[in-house]
């Protein structure tokens, strides 16, 4: 790390009126001699952080948890009540794209008024117009007013605009998933060329496995406090443990053993992040090598049957079965569950059932890697049960023997040519 | 990495100037172009409806009223049209600049809550891109003026812009004041449409300031304590309004006292005006 911070957080705190009976009329406040009762909500308290500068930052905690907030002070939008926050460098707030287009006028004429509403001065707007618009592609509708833009289109260009201010701090609320695929790769690009330049990021998200590849460092934030900062990787995890707790609760009024308390999943470490409504749960994953027998190393190139045994208290419809594998390092190597393949189930009934999932040769290298398994029903929509990390196994080395990686390819090396024949 | 922060304050400089104007250029740009957008007439409803008013105010006052304009010292002008035009154009623009500047956080606060830049921006370029519309119909003015009287109103041409000038100025002051009220307090807005009646009906436009002078002495014979013609004189928008009629209507430059007026209720405006703005611009977002 280096010594030098883009953005230094003191001791800062904000606090929100919370208006019982808010008197927003002239009379109402002179009869009763006082702009109505209210209390004091604080959305950030005493936040002490530091963002060092030309990496990659990420807020993280809940709905109102107070990170937005502080992104909000930072970006001087909001003025906290106490503590101070100091920047280097031109910062540039991207809370949301196209705020300030007006519907009226044409893209060309609200790319320079976001432009100047972005700090841009009239000659940069020219230098980078051209370049703003390649990149949103819209060329063809740029004099066309922005009300008969399509919404893609729109936030295109207005993150186009955005990304082109070119800060030395820039800080994204939320928009990353914005447009078409092709679009977010395009984005992604753009901003890997930002951190290559060094310059320094802070973005918030929900989406938090977006965050884990995106990030080197994190802070989380609950109840306007801060509860650690440091590792994108160590946080993340830790963020996502206690955000998954918070939601598992949700349990019906039918009579379920709490997944906790389900026979064969003892280890406090597997259940970990566990989350679900609840209707079915995750008894018991087996990885069963050729003999048949359940193992916790594999090797590489060998035949892998993985078995989920599971139990439904009340019927689902429309289930979905998913395991995942993740490397050591965090990064998800492959995933894949029953709605992209052949068995789509209409319905699993009561009581204990297993599900298979065959890999024919294994092609993983050597390595430590997790399994995530997880039932959900109605087509994806609702979470049944999710262990994110069911069970950790070992790959040792097989056939066939590749150099290094995480994946072996059955690759051969031929047709060697040399000495000009 | 030891340069960086020296780069920072090499950087902000020049940022700081030239965005924050290109910025106001821009905003009351938007306010321009988008104002007549969709319309078929477009720009030229800004000329049609103070035409319109004029034309109203013209039959009932001019014809109906029979009113008597004074006559113009230098141009030798005599007419009720030209006289009430001279007042009533500069007060349409006083008056709108008022009431569409103190909206004008709340008519972009989805812009106020997302980018942080100067908030009395929004303010200023609401006055300012209703100052080019005033511009236009002082030009028009200016052009019947020169027809229908004398050429030689053209030489205070630079005496106009200064009252103008001023006159932004002052408009400016109350809208920045007003705005952050109507941020707290919705029904300001509501209460304004009032004032603002009365206070048209104390400058003057629809009649010379003789009929008040009479007035005050039949208040005078019943002893009333009603000091109406000082109210009206001590009035900033009475006093630009002799300003503008020195230099429109009579082509004579408007007395010392009457500059002393407008120029003292200017730079108050401005500062109260700004004071207030300062004062409370960082809660405003919140308020919204």
């Amino acid at each position: 790390m280096s010594g030098l911070s883009a953005i230094e957080v003191k001791g800062v705190s904000k606090t929100f009126r919370i208006y019982r009976d808010r008197n927003r009329s002239l009379k109402a406040t002179i009869l009763s001699g006082r702009r109505g009762r209210y209390e004091d909500f604080y959305a950030l308290r005493d936040v002490t952080l530091d963002i060092p500068a030309g990496k990659t930052f990420g807020l993280l905690g809940n709905n109102g948890s107070g990170k937005s907030t502080l992104l909000k002070c930072i970006a001087q939008i909001l003025k906290p009540n106490s503590g101070s926050i100091t920047h280097r460098g031109r910062m540039a707030a991207m809370l949301e794209v196209g705020s300030g287009f007006h519907p009226e006028l044409s893209g060309r004429e609200n790319v320079y008024l976001n432009g100047a509403i972005l700090g841009m001065s009239k000659a940069e707007v020219d230098r980078k117009f051209d370049s703003i618009v390649d990149f949103s592609g819209v060329e063809q509708f740029i004099d066309q007013p922005v009300k008969n833009y399509s919404s893609g289109m729109y936030v295109r260009l207005g993150f186009s605009v955005s990304i082109h201010v070119e800060p030395d701090i820039l800080l994204v609320d939320e928009v990353l998933a914005v447009g078409d695929m092709s679009f977010q790769e395009k984005c992604a690009a753009k901003f890997a060329e930002l951190r290559r330049d060094g310059r320094t990021v802070v973005v918030v998200s929900h989406a938090i496995e977006q965050m884990r590849t995106f990030c080197d460092e994190a802070a989380w934030l609950r109840h306007g406090e801060l509860m650690a900062a440091g590792k994108a990787r160590d946080i993340i995890n830790d963020y996502a443990d206690q955000a998954h707790n918070v939601q598992q609760p949700h349990q019906g009024v039918h009579e379920v053993a709490p997944p906790k308390e389900a026979p064969e999943v003892p280890s406090e470490d597997q259940t970990r992040g566990r989350f679900g409504s609840g209707e079915a749960t995750i008894d018991r994953i087996e990885l069963l090598n050729p003999g048949g027998r359940d193992v916790r190393q594999v090797r590489t190139g060998e035949t892998l049957t993985i078995r989920m045994h599971f139990t439904c208290h009340q019927s689902i419809s429309d289930p979905v079965f998913t395991f995942s594998i993740e490397h050591d390092s965090g990064f998800v190597v492959w995933g894949h569950n029953t709605l992209q393949s052949d068995l789509e189930p209409s319905g699993v009934a009561l009581g204990p059932g297993s599900i298979d999932l065959v890999i024919p040769s294994l092609p993983l290298r050597p390595g430590a890697f997790t399994l995530g398994a997880g039932i959900s029903a109605d087509r994806n929509a609702r979470t049944v049960d999710t262990l994110p990390r069911a069970v950790t196994f070992a790959v040792a080395t097989g056939q066939p023997l590749e150099s290094v990686g995480v994946t072996v390819m059955h690759s051969r090396f031929e047709n060697l040519v040399s000495g000009g024949r | 990495m030891a340069g960086l922060g020296g780069r920072a304050v090499a950087v902000r400089q020049p940022l700081a100037r030239n965005p924050g104007l290109n910025l106001l250029v821009n905003l009351t740009l938007r306010e321009v172009r988008a104002q007549y957008k969709r319309t078929v007439l477009g720009r030229i409803w800004s000329l049609v409806n103070p035409l319109a008013t004029l034309a109203i105010y013209a039959v009932v006052f001019g014809f109906l009223f029979r009113a008597e304009p004074p006559v113009g010292r230098n141009s030798g002008l005599h007419s009720f049209v030209l006289w009430m035009a001279c007042g009533l154009i500069p007060w349409m623009f006083l008056s709108n600049a008022i009431v569409q500047g103190m909206g004008a956080l709340q008519a972009n606060s989805g812009l106020l809550t997302k980018v942080y830049f100067p908030r009395h921006v929004l303010v200023t370029a609401t006055v300012l891109g209703l100052a080019t519309t005033f511009l236009t119909e002082l030009t028009v003015l200016m052009a019947v003026l020169i027809f229908a009287g004398d050429w030689r109103v053209l030489l205070y041409l630079p005496v106009l812009l200064v009252i103008v000038l001023l006159n932004v100025a002052f408009a400016l002051g109350i809208a920045l004041a007003l705005s952050i009220a109507v941020a707290y307090f919705t029904d300001v807005q509501h209460l304004w449409g009032l004032v603002n009646q009365v206070w048209f009906y104390m400058s003057g436009i629809l009649f010379p300031i003789t009929i008040i002078a009479a007035g005050q002495q039949a208040i005078d014979r019943r002893g009333w304590p009603i000091p109406l013609l000082a109210v009206f004189e001590g009035n900033p928008a009475y006093q630009f309004n002799e300003a503008y009629r020195a230099v429109l209507y009579d082509a004579a430059f408007p007395s010392a006292s009457t500059w002393l007026s407008i120029l003292v209720w200017t730079v108050g405006a401005l500062l109260v005006g700004a004071l207030i703005f300062r004062r409370f611009e960082a809660r405003v977002v919140e308020e919204l």
